[in-house]
């Protein structure tokens, strides 16, 4: 059991509160023009001390425990754009946790200091057009010029991407093929020979700006690798463990506000006059999807204490990433159709709720993904 | 510059408590939180404190059971330190006793050049402690301030009225009372709900401020609560069809309330 502090509850409703009062009332219009001011809203939120809750000190960090991180996710799920809750949680669990870990003191001074402080936007560069799912199969490259690497290839799917001052990106410095010879590196976006090459029209999380990035002769300082070359793909495998968390943390707090508005409307919508809340079979779904909730909610509670203990959380981060998705689409699911065609038309909650949640079944690693990790750990593969 | 300010801790609003029929007062055994019409008051004071480039912001509450979540929020904003006043004596007491404590507590957090409050708390809102503690410190008091600024050993209030607002100037110290909303309570940031963990709150009782038991509480209260009844359900509103012509009806029942 995790115990909560009079501070853990302090810390939840100032991010409440945040959310609610200067990020939902401008979700309509980022939802509409497809981004949000990622560098005067993420300012606004590192003056609040919501960057780097868990990182040093000496950096501009919290030096606080996990729970912060997870009550941060929950709270940001309540957000009335997904899109924006997940482009923070780039800045704060997808992007940074390899530097702030790895990282040598130079780099985190030049590069995490303002990403905490929230005057450097960032993103996590990984997937590829031609490798997605499969990381291993990715063929962007950097190869040494004296002090520096000179990197060539692209990258698809980039959240953040029209906006980041600096890429925390995966790519080959060496030959050995597979999952050897990769390496994180630091990429400031004001390099020359890089480019955003296309902003990406997407189904949900709209407010999110999504890009593909192409880098053509990008030259960057041999010292911007973070932590050891060569050693990228375990590093990255390590801050994926940061990112499939944080969404689980997000999901929670989605779901949870999705089962309050949707219980409110049964019980304000009158249909066969009695209000829709009347109906055993809508109350049981919902019933249904609370169980899940709660099962989520405490699995996240082991994976935190777990985390906290530095003990490898691999299939608990595995799990929660899975299920948060899954359970979520089925809310999202219900929610649209117990609100009927008021939650189909784009007015109403549901229907931007129902695009949003469906992605968390692909980014971050698909549902498969996931599958295929569970199975190799509990040992249903052949031979 | 100090500036003190009394907060209250109240019952959650978003979880309205209930009322006790043997003493017929407000339940307040659960858990206590800021009153939100004195985040305007804390607000007001860390930005006078800010402008005078210098002193601090002292809080004053008076709460059963040594309460002090609402204090750590407002802590958390920035607010220093804190005195608060808790005592099973204190059980009963009405606007006048609860003055008479907030006036000694007031006295104990040290020299203070301005003292703030909100015009009326959210639960009780009789809306006379303030004048009750001016007149008890023998201090000028100010009501209804929207706006304020300290000039020296004077300060300058802009005193809201039904039509507008009175410029009013008085002597420091004194007791001005912050109408809710003239300013934007700032969010506890993370840093400063850590910094609160370890910022000083005095725990006092009567007998540390030399107040006699017999003058507070239920003993010394010269008010009593007769009745409690529950309110008149709120009348159903007036729906007005537009046929064209309903400006016109609004513009009436406009003026009819005097409002244009
Ligand atoms: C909105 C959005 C934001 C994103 N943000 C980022 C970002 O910031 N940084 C970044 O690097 N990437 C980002 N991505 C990319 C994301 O991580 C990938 O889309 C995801 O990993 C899936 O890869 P893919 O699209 O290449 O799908 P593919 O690998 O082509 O897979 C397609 C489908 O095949 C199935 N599948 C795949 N592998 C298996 C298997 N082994 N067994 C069975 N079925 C399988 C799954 O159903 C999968 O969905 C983002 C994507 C989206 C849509
Ligand atoms: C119906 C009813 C039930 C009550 N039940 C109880 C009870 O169960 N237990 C009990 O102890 N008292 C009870 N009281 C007393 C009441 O809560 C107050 O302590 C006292 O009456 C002050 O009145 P007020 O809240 O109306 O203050 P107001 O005059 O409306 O308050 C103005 C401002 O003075 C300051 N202030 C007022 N009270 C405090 C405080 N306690 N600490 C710090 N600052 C303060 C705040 O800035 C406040 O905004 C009750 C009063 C009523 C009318």
């Amino acid at each position: 059991m995790l115990t909560f502090t009079e501070e853990h509850e302090m810390f939840r409703t100032t991010v409440r509160d945040v959310v609610r009062n200067e990020i939902d009332p401008h979700c309509d219009e980022w939802e509409h023009t497809g981004d949000f001011p990622a560098h005067q809203l993420f300012k606004r939120l590192g003056d609040l001390g919501l960057i780097g809750v868990e990182y040093d000190a000496e950096m501009g960090g919290g030096a606080a425990d996990h729970v912060y991180t997870m009550i941060l996710g929950e709270e940001m799920g309540r957000c009335a754009s997904l899109g924006v809750a997940m482009a923070f949680a780039v800045q704060t669990d997808m992007a940074t946790p390899s530097l702030h870990e790895f990282g040598s003191p130079e780099l985190k001074e030049q590069f995490l200091r303002p990403a905490i402080a929230g005057d450097m936007v960032t993103s996590v560069a990984v997937s590829e057009p031609d490798a997605g799912s499969d990381v291993a199969a990715l063929r962007t490259r950097a190869v040494r010029d004296g002090d520096e690497w000179v990197i060539n290839g692209s990258k698809m799917w980039i959240t953040n991407g029209t906006q980041a001052d600096w890429l925390c990106l995966l790519c080959r410095t060496s030959d050995e093929g597979g999952y050897r010879g990769m390496s994180q590196i630091v990429v400031p976006t004001s390099t020359p020979g890089f480019t955003v090459s296309r902003k990406l029209d997407k189904l949900g999380m709209r407010a999110s700006d999504t890009a593909e990035l192409v880098f053509e002769d990008v030259r960057v300082p041999v010292a911007n690798t973070i932590g050891e070359i060569g050693r990228g793909f375990q590093q990255q495998m390590s801050q994926f463990q940061n990112e499939r968390m944080i969404a689980s943390y997000q999901m929670v707090g989605a779901i949870e506000l999705a089962l309050e508005r949707t219980a409110a409307y049964l019980q304000e919508r009158q249909a066969f006059g009695a209000p829709l809340a009347a109906n055993q079979y809508l109350q049981y779904e919902l019933a249904d999807v609370a169980a899940d909730l709660d099962m989520l909610r405490h699995h996240n509670w082991a994976a935190v204490a777990k985390y906290q203990r530095g003990e490898d959380m691999t299939r608990e981060a595995t799990v929660a990433k899975l299920k948060a998705a899954r359970i979520a689409r089925r809310m999202a699911d219900l929610a649209v159709q117990f609100h009927g065609g008021m939650g189909y038309v784009e007015e109403n909650w549901p229907a931007r709720f129902f695009r949003d949640t469906r992605l968390w079944s692909i980014g971050g690693g698909a549902d498969e993904v996931m599958l295929r990790t569970l199975a190799r750990m509990n040992g249903i593969l052949p031979g | 510059m100090n500036v003190v300010v009394c907060v209250k801790q109240i019952p959650d609003p978003a979880d309205p408590g209930a009322l006790d029929p043997n003493t017929k007062t407000l339940k307040r055994d659960g858990k206590l939180i800021l009153d939100e019409s004195d985040s305007y008051g804390v607000e007001m004071a860390l930005q006078l404190v800010d402008a005078a480039g210098g002193g601090e912001v002292t809080l004053v509450s008076m709460a059963p059971n040594g309460e002090t979540a609402g204090l750590r929020t407002a802590l958390a904003m920035g607010a220093a330190k804190a005195v608060l006043v808790s005592d099973d004596a204190l059980q009963g007491s009405d606007a006048l006793g609860t003055s008479k404590v907030l006036a000694k507590a007031i006295e104990r957090a040290g020299q203070a050049d301005l003292i703030l409050t909100a015009t009326e708390s959210s639960d009780g809102y009789t809306g006379t402690v303030p004048e009750q503690i001016a007149e008890l410190l023998s201090l000028p008091s100010v009501t209804f301030a929207k706006s304020i600024t300290v000039d020296g050993s004077s300060v300058k209030v802009q005193r809201q009225t039904e039509s507008g607002y009175d410029d009013v100037e008085c002597p420091l110290p004194a007791v001005v009372s912050v109408t809710a909303g003239v300013v934007e309570p700032r969010y506890p940031s993370f840093k400063g709900i850590m910094a609160a963990k370890s910022k000083p709150v005095d725990q006092v009782g009567l007998g540390d401020l030399g107040v006699d038991a017999g003058s507070v509480g239920w003993a010394g209260a010269g008010q009593e609560i007769v009745e409690i009844a529950t309110a008149e359900a709120r009348a159903a509103s007036t729906v007005v069809e537009d046929d064209g012509e309903a400006f016109q009806k609004i513009v009436d029942m406009l003026a009819e309330l005097k409002i244009v």
